[in-house]
């Protein structure tokens, strides 16, 4: 995770290049015909708003409310600050029940907690099942893309990864590669002890969660195991089991373009007397991990009100040119770009509100209409801010404070403009190919390299002027 | 106390205090249509069709299991606990398992069988959608484990929309451990967005439409 990203390393890879625009661009084009088809659309992302708002503005009611309702369907909730809490939970719970393979459907809570490497350093095998995260784990890398996560990876890819790392022979018809993973992911299913799995919505009036996939990998992770573990965010709550329609109506949209997702679970507590299958235990983890900062500012909560659809990406020409990698987080795209400086404070990748054109394509198809470009605005204002009291801009400070003086004394100004401009290279043919030797220094000669400037005047303004006034009489 | 901490850190973020009352909730949004049995049906046989699911319409019981006979052939099924799949027979047929002695036999009858027999407790016409609530009568993995899965549900349950569903079930919570939506078959784009279905669940997906 580089504060720097290499850029030219993606701008430069063709075929990552075209992956990345035929994938998003056909994600846009699913979603269009998707939203377009449903008349109240619109209407659907305002009522989604103002859920979301609502559910935010009291997320300690609905907390609490959430955890009694699980409680009463015979969970049981575990808060967590951060992720090593998290990672510790597990740890001890695996413990007590002598575990040993945990299965895992997709969950971008858990790549922002590193939650594999957490369990793998002490000897607890996690299996990712969905397909593009299982091919991402045994490539060992993190996420391209909220939604399609190994949307870089070429069928050759996984061929390789597959006959290295599975040792079976190499394949490159995608059916089959499809159904090497089945078979290989099937047998964990079957014999692993802890299913965890992430959650889309957590209903504070049910105690429920909700998964939404397409693979069946999540509902296998929820009722294969004997223990389900559920790891949420707490700005994942919704107030109703009654709101779900509207969210759900707007998530396959905006993500795949699908009215629904195949499968949606609504999950609550263990199974019950009387059900023949399911988990004995169920345990909800409510992470914090940061959220809390985001909470603090009322300007920029809305930022928890994010669903992860990832549209925004798809739509965003910053991400359809550098890609999921450069990004510093496991959030990339427009969404990554406002809620990581919030999370990490604006300082630690301060580029980041700027891989922006601010075009506000990721606002207008946002299903919980997040202001994505004002944020990004108050965020460039807050490195600017974070800067100034850290002090880092000193030197700015002082040749803008001096600058501010000369101007405001036009004499002095005027002089110093004569001054500089006898000093001015002249150029040739009214262009400066190469500065003066006193001006190639550092990041100016490098920038100027590749740049020819118009030559400045000999003269300034204010001189032009007095000798044309001359002898005329206004 | 974790819990305390974070409630704690939470509410001063939002500047209230324990116990403070909220705001009234934005209303509940759940539109409601209202269309004849045969527009639901062609709509949820359109739907489901566009995934590559199949839908069959039997006139009764017994044709319908005549039709699921003829589907299995040869083939190995087991079948959930629905009381409707028992009474028109469907248990009886042959190849069918599903009465089990525990568990672990029943787990094992699901991830060997090649189709899955189940009823659904609704279905959505909008979407294509089959409803299947945890409990007696159906359970998880009968629709999850074989690659195959047949439904036979009765016309009378199939709704509008998800937003139908929710208002009959308010809070599904209350009455199961998992209540789950299926539209179409399991699938997958994860690898150069090229579909492919069946990759964790059934590839195949068919609905017996049983008037009555």
């Amino acid at each position: 995770m580089t504060s720097r990203p290499d850029f030219l390393n993606i701008l430069g890879d063709a075929s990552l290049q075209s992956a990345t625009y035929t994938a998003t661009g056909r994600l846009m084009a699913k979603r269009k015909a998707s939203a377009d088809s449903l008349p109240d659309f619109e209407a659907l992302r305002d009522h989604a708003n103002r859920i979301k708002r609502h559910a935010i503005e009291n997320l300690d009611h609905y907390l609490e409310q959430l955890e009694s309702n699980v409680v009463a369907h015979g969970g049981h909730v575990v808060w967590c600050e951060t992720g090593e809490e998290v990672g510790h939970f597990i740890l001890s719970l695996a413990k007590q029940r002598a575990a040993k393979l945990i299965v895992k459907s997709k969950s971008m809570t858990t790549e922002e907690i590193d939650l594999n490497e957490r369990l793998e350093q002490h000897g607890l095998e996690a299996v990712e099942t969905d397909l593009g995260e299982y091919i991402l784990q045994l490539a060992h890398e993190r996420p391209y893309h909220i939604v399609a996560p190994a949307l870089h990876k070429t069928r050759f890819d996984v061929a390789d990864l597959f006959s290295k790392r599975l040792g079976v022979e190499r394949e490159v018809v995608i059916e089959n590669q499809t159904r090497i993973a089945r078979r290989v992911l099937r047998e964990k299913f079957l014999v692993a002890d802890i299913g965890i799995t992430g959650a889309n919505f957590v209903v504070a009036d049910s105690g429920a969660v909700v998964v939404v996939e397409n693979e069946g990998n999540a509902r296998l992770s929820s009722s294969a195991p004997r223990i389900h573990i559920v790891i949420a965010g707490i700005e994942k709550v919704i107030p109703r089991a009654q709101d779900l329609p509207v969210f759900l109506k707007l998530l396959g949209r905006s993500a795949t373009g699908q009215p629904l997702t195949v499968y949606t679970s609504i999950l609550a507590g263990p199974r019950r007397a009387g059900e023949s299958d399911g988990p004995d235990e169920f345990h909800l983890v409510l992470l914090d991990n940061g959220r809390t900062k985001l909470l603090a500012d009322p300007a920029k909560r809305e930022s928890l009100f994010c669903i992860r659809c990832g549209a925004c990406l798809n739509h965003c020409p910053v991400y359809r040119k550098i890609g999921g990698h450069n990004y510093p987080w496991v959030y990339s795209g427009p969404i990554g770009a406002i809620i990581t400086p919030q999370f990490h404070g604006v300082l630690r990748d301060p580029w980041l509100p700027y891989a922006s054109s601010l075009c506000g394509a990721c606002a207008e198809v946002c299903p919980v209409k997040i202001d994505i470009p004002r944020l990004l605005l108050d965020l460039r204002s807050d490195v600017v801010q974070a800067r100034r009291n850290k002090g880092s801009t000193r030197v700015e400070r002082i040749a803008f404070r001096a600058f501010a003086w000369i101007a405001s004394h036009p004499r002095l100004y005027a002089r110093l403009g004569a001054f500089a401009a006898l000093l001015a290279p002249r150029g040739e043919d009214g262009w400066l190919r190469r500065l003066p030797f006193f001006l190639r220094l550092g990041a100016l000669q490098k920038w100027t390299s590749e740049r020819d400037l118009p030559a400045p005047a000999s003269q300034s303004f204010r001189q032009y002027w007095h000798k044309q006034m001359k002898g005329r009489q206004c | 106390m974790n819990r305390e901490a974070m409630l704690e850190t939470v509410r001063v973020a939002l500047e209230r205090k324990p116990a403070q009352a909220i705001e009234k909730p934005p209303a509940v949004y759940l539109p409601v249509v209202t269309s004849s049995m045969d527009q639901r049906i062609a709509l949820f046989t359109a739907a489901l069709e566009e995934l590559t699911g199949r839908v069959i319409r039997c006139s009764s019981g017994e044709t319908a299991c005549d039709t699921v006979a003829a589907l299995i052939a040869g083939k190995r099924a087991i079948a959930s606990s629905a009381s409707c799949l028992k009474t028109c027979g469907f248990t009886d047929l042959d190849g069918v398992d599903s009465e089990f002695s525990d568990g672990a036999a029943y787990r094992q009858a699901c991830s060997e069988a090649d189709i899955g027999i189940t009823s659904a407790d609704y279905a959505l016409a909008d979407t294509g959608s089959l409803v299947m609530i945890s409990g007696a009568e159906e359970s998880r993995l009968v629709s999850l484990l074989p690659p195959a899965h047949i439904a036979v549900v009765p016309v009378s349950r199939l709704l509008e929309n998800l937003d139908e569903l929710l208002l009959r079930i308010p809070t599904p919570a209350d009455r199961t451990s998992s209540m789950v939506l299926i539209t179409g078959p399991s699938r997958t784009a994860d690898i150069e967005q090229i579909l492919v279905r069946g990759v964790h669940g059934p590839g195949e997906i068919t609905v017996i439409l049983v008037d009555e």
